[in-house]
């Protein structure tokens, strides 16, 4: 099959291959992701490690959405300033989602990376999915 | 995105909003060419003011009625009616008065000038991915072709919920969320849309929308009894008729909070069910949750008391917007391919029809931006191609291209729906031509930086001519 494409197809091949992890949706509406290891993974990384950054992100996605005193008191003092206290400060949503973007970035650079993938954040698919980009060159993906 | 109840209502400009709240990177008119924000080439049929920072529905008309109601009315309460209170009774009454039309105000322009929640459409590659997965979950098509369900079914705390696809936005819908005809978005906790707010009524802004109709109807009651109380008291002094007569604002004050007050506090009364038991609108009237559905059916979303769903529904946490308005579109990011399809029609119908509407413009295109060399890019791919045949495409190497192909197909489509946007959203400049910002991202997505400018780089072309017949090749398979 690879010596019917040309050099174009294979770049394009490469560099688009995506794979995707799907929300899990049976706890309901928060934000959580799939856990189960995707089959075009299985030859990158380990699955462990997988697993691990997939919990993490869940975990930290259940802290920003965590209903608690903190919570409500945020929303009381934001309801009884008619909301203009966000303009000086952030919501506690915004904040972890800052600490998501930089757990992000250090899985990238620790371990993600020397492996050829990239793994996305998922606020910039609009918490639909994970997606672990490889790219590598050349060589024709799996 | 976030503002302060002071923002100016009018329908603004695009250019005198502009230098209103300009920040250093929004002068340089030469760079608003060139990179444009995400608002802008926004798929769904909303209206952007102040550069991307205010939302609105397409159908703002009801929403001017109801400013002119509050305004007006509370208005003439405190021009005709305060003074006499304020001298005879108390002067907390127009205090009272003053915080709570502050509030109502407030409240009304952050639910409609908020975004509900609105779910980003999927990249082409998601919607690929996806495609796949219902693909392989379905097995080879045989002869008498018919569409996948698509649906998946979720357990979700003992309640088996069905999550459908949304052929706009080409995403599994996450559960409690819905596609907003009006507005072409989905939209997450959908609760309904609502004229009167000009806006949808979703997760992000269905506290605002609430707190709005409890204080509207408590500065509905307080007017009409402050008004009738006001009356009555000139009317001991004077006799009826003559109060009347020295203050006739205050009928048509009685008069317009009469007929709210039914509807308002209905509506609070109604809203307030719905909070304490969690349930969406939607939810409501498909009577989802209801026992009468069947024995153990119940809602899965509720905490259980009213207190804490009201507590959830009102002070949780509020989610930032998903849709990324305010930032700039960069030339290498895949544009979600847009195919705008009204009705839930037969899928693979609405799917090849389009493309059958999108070919003789595709290859015109190709025409224009090619020369010589597409011809013979077609013939070399003859080959490999046809290999591709009836098989499911799961043969990886070749989905990258395949699905650019599609995605391509689908990108010219959304060109000319991103055209129709445009021309019906007031605040494009009108220096900017609508170059086609979709068409960009397949070019670019091969690898090649294609921006506006460079749109007719011959490399790009005999890719994107690649893989439109690659696309094409995919859809006869089909």
């Amino acid at each position: 099959m690879a010596e019917t494409h040309s050099l174009q197809d294979l770049r394009q091949a490469a560099v688009a291959s995506k794979v995707f992890v799907q929300r899990d949706y049976s706890s309901g509406t928060i934000c959580k992701f799939q856990t189960k290891f995707p089959a075009e993974l299985e030859s990158r990384i380990d699955k462990q490690q997988f697993e691990e950054t997939v919990q993490t992100l869940n975990n930290l996605y259940a802290e920003a959405e965590k209903l608690g005193g903190r919570s409500y008191l945020e929303g009381c003092l934001a309801c009884l300033t008619a909301y203009t206290i966000f303009l000086c400060m952030e919501t506690h949503y915004e904040k972890v989602l800052k600490k998501i973007a930089k757990y992000i970035q250090e899985q990238n650079e620790k371990i993600y990376a020397p492996l050829g993938l990239l793994l996305t954040d998922p606020i910039e698919r609009g918490l639909r999915v994970v997606s672990f980009l490889h790219h590598a060159g050349l060589s024709v993906p799996w | 995105m976030h503002l302060g109840v002071e923002e100016p209502i009018r329908e603004c400009q695009y250019n005198q909003i502009c230098t209103h709240n300009s920040s250093p990177m929004d002068t340089p008119h030469t760079k608003k060419k060139k990179i444009k924000r995400k608002w802008q080439v926004f798929q769904g049929r909303n209206k952007f003011y102040c550069n991307g920072r205010i939302m609105m529905a397409k159908q703002t008309g009801v929403f001017y009625l109801t400013m002119v109601l509050i305004l007006v009315t509370s208005g003439l309460f405190f021009a005709f009616d305060c003074p006499f209170l304020a001298s005879n009774l108390t002067p907390a009454i127009p205090a009272i008065g003053g915080v709570l039309f502050i509030f109502v105000m407030g409240m009304l322009l952050r639910a409609s000038f908020t975004d509900p929640g609105v779910l980003p459409r999927a990249t082409p590659e998601e919607a690929a991915d996806i495609e796949r997965q219902i693909d392989t979950t379905n097995g080879p098509s045989g002869p008498g072709y018919r569409p996948p369900p698509r649906t998946r079914e979720v357990l979700i705390n003992g309640q088996t919920v069905k999550l459908k696809y949304c052929f706009t936005c080409k995403i599994f819908r996450p559960p409690r969320a819905s596609h907003c005809s009006l507005c072409d978005n989905c939209v997450e906790r959908f609760d309904h849309h609502c004229p009167w707010v000009g806006n949808c009524v979703g997760r992000r802004n269905y506290r605002f929308f609430y707190l709005f109709i409890l204080s509207l109807s408590f500065l509905t009651i307080f007017i009409f009894a402050f008004v009738i109380t006001h009356v009555i008291l000139r009317s001991n002094r004077t006799g009826l008729l003559s109060a009347l007569k020295d203050s006739p604002a205050s009928v048509l004050e009685v008069v317009v909070c009469f007929f709210s007050v039914w509807s308002i506090v209905g509506l609070s009364g109604f809203h307030t069910y719905l909070i304490s038991s969690n349930q969406t609108t939607n939810e409501d009237i498909k009577g989802s949750w209801s026992s009468k559905r069947g024995k153990g059916n119940y809602n899965p979303y509720s905490y259980g008391n009213f207190i804490t769903n009201f507590c959830a529904a009102l002070c949780g946490p509020l989610p930032p917007s998903l849709i990324d308005r305010r930032g700039f579109v960069q030339p290498d990011t895949p544009q979600p391919a847009a195919q705008t399809n009204g009705s839930g029609a037969c899928p693979s119908n609405q799917v090849q029809s389009h493309m059958a509407a999108t070919n003789p413009l595709l290859h015109s295109q190709t025409v224009i931006l090619g020369g010589g060399a597409p011809l013979q890019a077609k013939t070399s791919l003859g080959g490999p191609c046809s290999t591709l045949g009836p098989s499911q495409p799961s043969l990886p190497s070749s989905i990258p291209g395949l699905s650019c192909g599609g995605e391509l197909m689908a990108l010219r489509d959304s060109e000319i729906h991103c055209h129709h946007h445009l021309h019906h959203q007031h605040f494009i400049s009108p220096e900017e031509t609508p170059s086609p910002p979709a068409a960009l991202p397949c070019a670019t997505h091969l690898g090649h930086h294609v921006h506006p400018a460079q749109l007719f780089d011959p490399a790009s072309q005999d890719s994107l001519h690649e893989d439109s017949v690659r696309g094409l090749v995919k859809l006869s398979s089909v």
